[in-house]
């Protein structure tokens, strides 16, 4: 009796797992029938002047040394320093959101690298990782505080939570430098980084709609729900997907692993026979969502990955049709030249939007250095840096 | 050992009744799929799964030794990825160094099956916190040597174990050569099991003093136990590895989806109850929810909840059907 | 079962104090060498901050680890709290105190789930926490797409930011919570009770014991605690974060640090003041590998053997007075 009971209950809860999928309010696997967008609703992060903002400049010539994508500005607006002036050497003090992944690594010995270039200028740099805890950065900052730096740059774990620890900082009058995440403040003296995640998503969004045959199937790969930089990315592909009439078929969220890519890759193929586009808010897993596709048979279809040298390689080797959209790991070399000029009392621009170039079949060939390691990011801009490439293996 | 011989007498063998639920859960699943997804269950397709399912069934099964006897291993997952990373590093894409690197794995995750195992009995630690101390410690060791990224290349030859197939095989369509692995372990795990060295093994799970009163040497049996668990986590590195590459992520989590997957396969948590192919049952279960949630496009959002949901509700009809605690 | 035995499972203050003090000695010694100093203002009041966050999940946590039991969901636990606290809130100082209520409510009613999913349907701890973790996982994914809401302007000052000397206000809510448990423990039936589960739960249940009330009110109060971290978070982050439990590794620190504190995994001995011990040594890790700006991988590995060997440690003094 207790038993018949209990696997009827168990039988029920199942099928609903399965069945309750039917209805579109469930998943934005976009029934096509859904009226008006067919990925669902826009996050509640999207911002429409700043997506306005960041295609404009996706099309913008930046000021700045031709060869030095680091250095260079995109629409600047320079502000005044001269109060942060002060007699070197410096004490350097850097607060990172966390080294957990290639990105990072390959960013932290890029500016590792340009802090070398500054020896007779920089007498110390303090580095502190806060792992990828909110509530450690803000203790990291907090700390660093007591230290006596001269200049602080934060790389922020998330924009709003530590936004008031930022604001502590400039509260004791050194100079604070952000790069990669913002904050919502403006106290710092500027904040750095590359066009951003809306420029990020549209291209390679808008890549795979016009490669793909009209009215396609594509899959969206992500690599996890609630990170504010990759909602960005996914936002912005929404608009072009939408826009295009194509049909998403699926969203996925890989975790960033590669096993879990090809699992749900070679089950979309089964389901819908045949897959059109793949786009992905970050290259990470690129190689095995190709990988999925080689090992089921299917050719490719048009793609998007990121700078990693794996999946550039890839790219060439297998003819593919695709796109890498950057956010470069140079960026990470700006924030200590940043620093430099304001401790000099020289103008920097605020905010400092640096370019972030498309890697395309075009130039995929400046990009691949044999010499480097599959999950090297090409886009560090650290060819010219003491130690390369010994320091990046 | 002549009394531990009378007490694996009077001892009923490991009761195969535990296994009518996970097979109810299974075939209910199965159905679903069938009907979402017909062509799933094609030969080919239906092998490529099994293939894919491979490394997380194998886990399942060493997690099992472990669990049976009373223990608990949380550091499989961690193994996984630093073997995967260790061997990319050592082959850097040498074809050559293949079996070499592959015999190192398999010998080395044995070795850190011995540590926990020792570790666990002689210093009396209990096994949750020396495999979680283990899985920091492998973690960290492997990030540290590796500089925070993975470094090197699989091998194609590294590769094929678990990616590769036999193809055009009459009737099945294709093999692939981690279905064959996992078969001919999974083979190798119910011998074992049905052996005097298995009876012992649910003999310590179920009551280590018992045990150790009829001349069962508790300590050494739990020591293998964990020892094949780390082979196990180390055949399952090369099919993953295999699978999908190199990277950091490869092994994360598993260890929680193999004691998920045992425990659905009707395997009590504190030992002495339960069968391996029920453990690896279990896993094929949790595999084939995660595919039939592809199939129907539930929101990946939502789908820890199901998943959630569905093993609460699995372990507490199972805990409703045993009538002891 | 006597008064006298069930007292008898309680233990003097652990040697956990004796290694933080070894640590932060050792700590000291090396950054001064390297011509620093370990503990201006600034770096004290960190680790008392970091403590605190910690702390007061892992207090919660020793209170269901004694009874024999295990919570791997607090971690969803403070996310789900800071963002119930500020979306309450919104940024208001009105809404302060029914923004701190409602969080703590939802809290106690999770752990009130955990303890009936135990107690009374069964389930193992490690699953019953670990699905109820996955159910938490799923609705915050699909609910939240990075930080909600705002904290209270007054909270944030106080509980946030607020200190006495070099010591945060949050710390001591820590101490606080930690004297309620252990008052609780050491002078409650229901603590007495709840040792006596842990220690054995069918001698306890012979001796009149109610386990499944004493396990679901130790669950409750486990993640009343993780709520009051989620509060206390909440504070300091100025918004709600649905990662920030998960991102913080709430679920497996705390249990480290309960087990450091010397509370035997299997229930029945132990207290909240190892706990806190066990907190602090953690904390001061992080300190001083900070100060020597260690790369984090290697902390990993060294927090790994301090958990394995604190715990043998442990282990061997139980056997020898198991022996004497």
């Amino acid at each position: 009796m207790r038993r018949t009971r209990a696997s009827i209950v168990a039988l029920v809860v199942l099928s609903l797992a399965a069945c309750s999928t039917d209805q579109p309010a469930t998943g934005p696997s976009g029934a096509p029938s859904a009226t008006g967008a067919g990925t669902g609703e826009q996050s509640k992060f999207f911002v429409q002047a700043d997506y306005d903002a960041e295609l404009a400049m996706l099309g913008a010539t930046a000021t700045g040394p031709a060869d030095k994508p680091w250095e260079q500005v995109l629409n600047p607006k320079m502000v005044e320093t001269t109060k942060f002036k002060k007699k070197g050497p410096h004490k350097i003090c850097f607060s990172n959101a966390a080294l957990n992944n290639p990105w990072r690594q390959v960013g932290f010995k890029t500016m590792q690298a340009e802090v070398e270039t500054h020896r007779d200028q920089i007498s110390e740099f303090v580095h502190v990782d806060a792992e990828g805890k909110d509530q450690k950065q803000i203790a990291d900052i907090n700390d660093l505080l007591g230290k006596g730096c001269d200049a602080l740059i934060v790389s922020p774990n998330t924009t709003a939570t530590l936004t008031p620890a930022v604001e502590a900082a400039c509260r004791t009058g050194i100079p604070v430098v952000v790069f990669d995440r913002g904050v919502e403040t403006t106290c710092p003296v500027t904040y750095i980084n590359p066009i951003g995640g809306y420029g990020f998503g549209h291209v390679g969004a808008e890549f795979v709609a016009q490669k793909m045959k009209p009215g396609g199937k594509v899959l969206a790969l992500r690599i996890l729900p609630g990170v504010d930089v990759l909602e960005t990315r996914w936002s912005a592909a929404k608009l072009v997907f939408d826009r295009a009439k194509v049909d998403v078929v699926g969203v996925e969220f890989t975790d960033g692993d590669p096993a879990k890519t090809k699992k749900i890759v070679d089950d979309y193929l089964q389901r819908h026979g045949t897959i059109d586009g793949i786009w992905m808010d970050a290259g990470a897993v690129a190689v095995a969502a190709v990988e999925a596709f080689q090992d089921a048979g299917k050719p490719v279809p048009p793609i998007n990955g990121e700078d990693q040298l794996d999946f550039l390689r890839m790219w060439k080797d297998k003819g593919l049709t695709a796109i890498a959209p950057t956010y470069p790991t140079y960026q990470w070399r700006t924030p200590i030249i940043a620093a430099l000029r304001i401790l000099d009392g020289k103008p920097v621009s605020d905010p400092w939007k640096l370019p972030q170039p498309t890697i395309t079949q075009e130039n995929l060939g400046d990009y691949l250095d044999p010499a480097m390691p599959p999950l090297h990011y090409a886009m560090c801009g650290c060819t010219g840096l003491p130690g390369y490439p010994q320091r990046w293996k | 050992m002549t009394t531990g011989d009378t007490l694996l007498r009077r001892l009923p063998r490991v009761r195969a009744g535990g296994l009518l639920p996970i097979l109810v859960i299974l075939g209910v699943l199965l159905i679903l799929v069938a009907i979402r997804q017909p062509g799933f269950l094609a030969p080919g397709s239906l092998m490529s799964f099994l293939g894919r399912s491979a490394p997380i069934i194998l886990l399942a099964a060493g997690q099992y030794f472990v669990i049976v006897s009373g223990e608990f291993d949380l550091s499989v997952g961690s193994l996984v990825t630093a073997q995967v990373v260790i061997a990319a590093r050592l082959i850097d894409g040498e074809p050559d160094r293949t079996w070499p690197v592959v015999a190192l794995v398999i010998v080395s995750s044995a070795f850190v099956g011995l540590v926990n195992g020792v570790i666990t009995t002689w210093l009396r630690v209990p096994s949750f916190i020396t495999t979680l101390g283990m899985l920091l410690i492998l973690v960290g060791a492997v990030y540290f040597w590796s500089d925070g990224s993975p470094k090197g290349e699989l091998s194609e030859q590294f590769r094929r174990f678990g990616r590769r197939a036999f193809e055009d095989v009459p009737v099945f369509g294709r093999v692939p050569y981690a279905l064959l692995v996992v078969l001919v372990l999974a083979l190798l795990a119910i011998v074992l099991m049905r052996s005097d060295f298995g009876r012992t093994l649910v003999a310590v799970g179920d009551s280590p003093r018992a045990a150790e009163l009829s001349g069962v040497r508790v300590a050494r049996t739990r020591t293998i136990a964990f020892v094949l668990s780390g082979v196990a986590a180390g055949v399952a590195a090369i099919l993953l590895g295999g699978y999908s590459g190199v990277s950091f992520q490869a092994g994360s989590g598993l260890e929680f989806s193999a004691i998920t997957a045992v425990v659905l396969g009707g395997v009590a948590l504190g030992g002495g109850r339960g069968a391996v192919l029920g453990a690896m049952l279990g896993a094929l279960t949790l595999e084939l929810l995660f595919a039939l949630m592809n199939f129907s496009g539930v929101s990946g959002t939502v789908r820890p909840a199901v998943q959630g949901a569905i093993i609460l509700l699995a372990v507490a009809v199972s805990a409703a059907r045993s009538p002891s605690d | 079962m006597s008064a006298q035995s069930l007292l008898a499972a309680r233990r003097p203050v652990p040697g956990v104090y004796l290694a933080l003090v070894l640590t932060v000695a050792i700590g000291w010694l090396v950054v001064m060498l390297r011509g620093g100093a370990l503990f201006n203002q600034a770096t004290m009041v960190s680790l008392l901050h970091v403590a605190a966050g910690l702390g007061l999940v892992a207090v919660g946590q020793t209170l269901v680890i004694l009874g024999g039991s295990l919570d791997l969901s607090v971690a969803y636990v403070v996310s789900l709290s800071t963002l119930v606290a500020a979306e309450t809130m919104n940024g208001s100082d009105t809404a302060l105190v029914p923004g701190v209520l409602l969080a703590l409510a939802v809290s106690a009613g999770i752990g009130l789930l955990n303890g009936l999913l135990i107690a009374r349907f069964r389930i193992n701890a490690f699953i019953a926490t670990l699905g109820v973790g996955l159910l938490l996982k799923g609705y915050l994914d699909s609910n939240y797409d990075g930080p909600a809401g705002a904290t209270s302007p007054s909270l944030v000052q106080s509980l946030g930011y607020q200190r006495i000397g070099p010591v945060p206000v949050s710390f001591l809510l820590l101490l606080v919570a930690a004297v309620a448990a252990g008052l609780a423990l050491n002078r409650t039936r229901f603590g007495h009770h709840l040792l006596a589960v842990g220690g054995d739960a069918e001698v306890a249940r012979l001796s009149g014991v109610r386990n499944q009330r004493v396990l679901v009110t130790a669950h409750v109060l486990c993640s009343l605690c993780a709520g009051l971290a989620g509060v206390y978070l909440a504070a300091r982050l100025g918004s709600g974060a649905p990662r920030v439990g998960t991102e913080g590794i709430y679920d497996l620190e705390s249990i480290a640090a309960v087990v450091i504190g010397g509370t035997a995994l299997a229930g029945g001995r132990g207290g909240v003041a190892g706990t806190v011990g066990g907190v602090l040594l953690l904390a001061s890790i992080d300190a001083i590998f900070n100060q020597l700006e260690v790369d984090s991988f290697a902390k990993q590995v060294v927090r790994g053997v301090i958990i394995i060997a604190a715990v043998a440690v442990y282990a061997r003094r139980t056997i020898r007075k198991g022996r004497s």
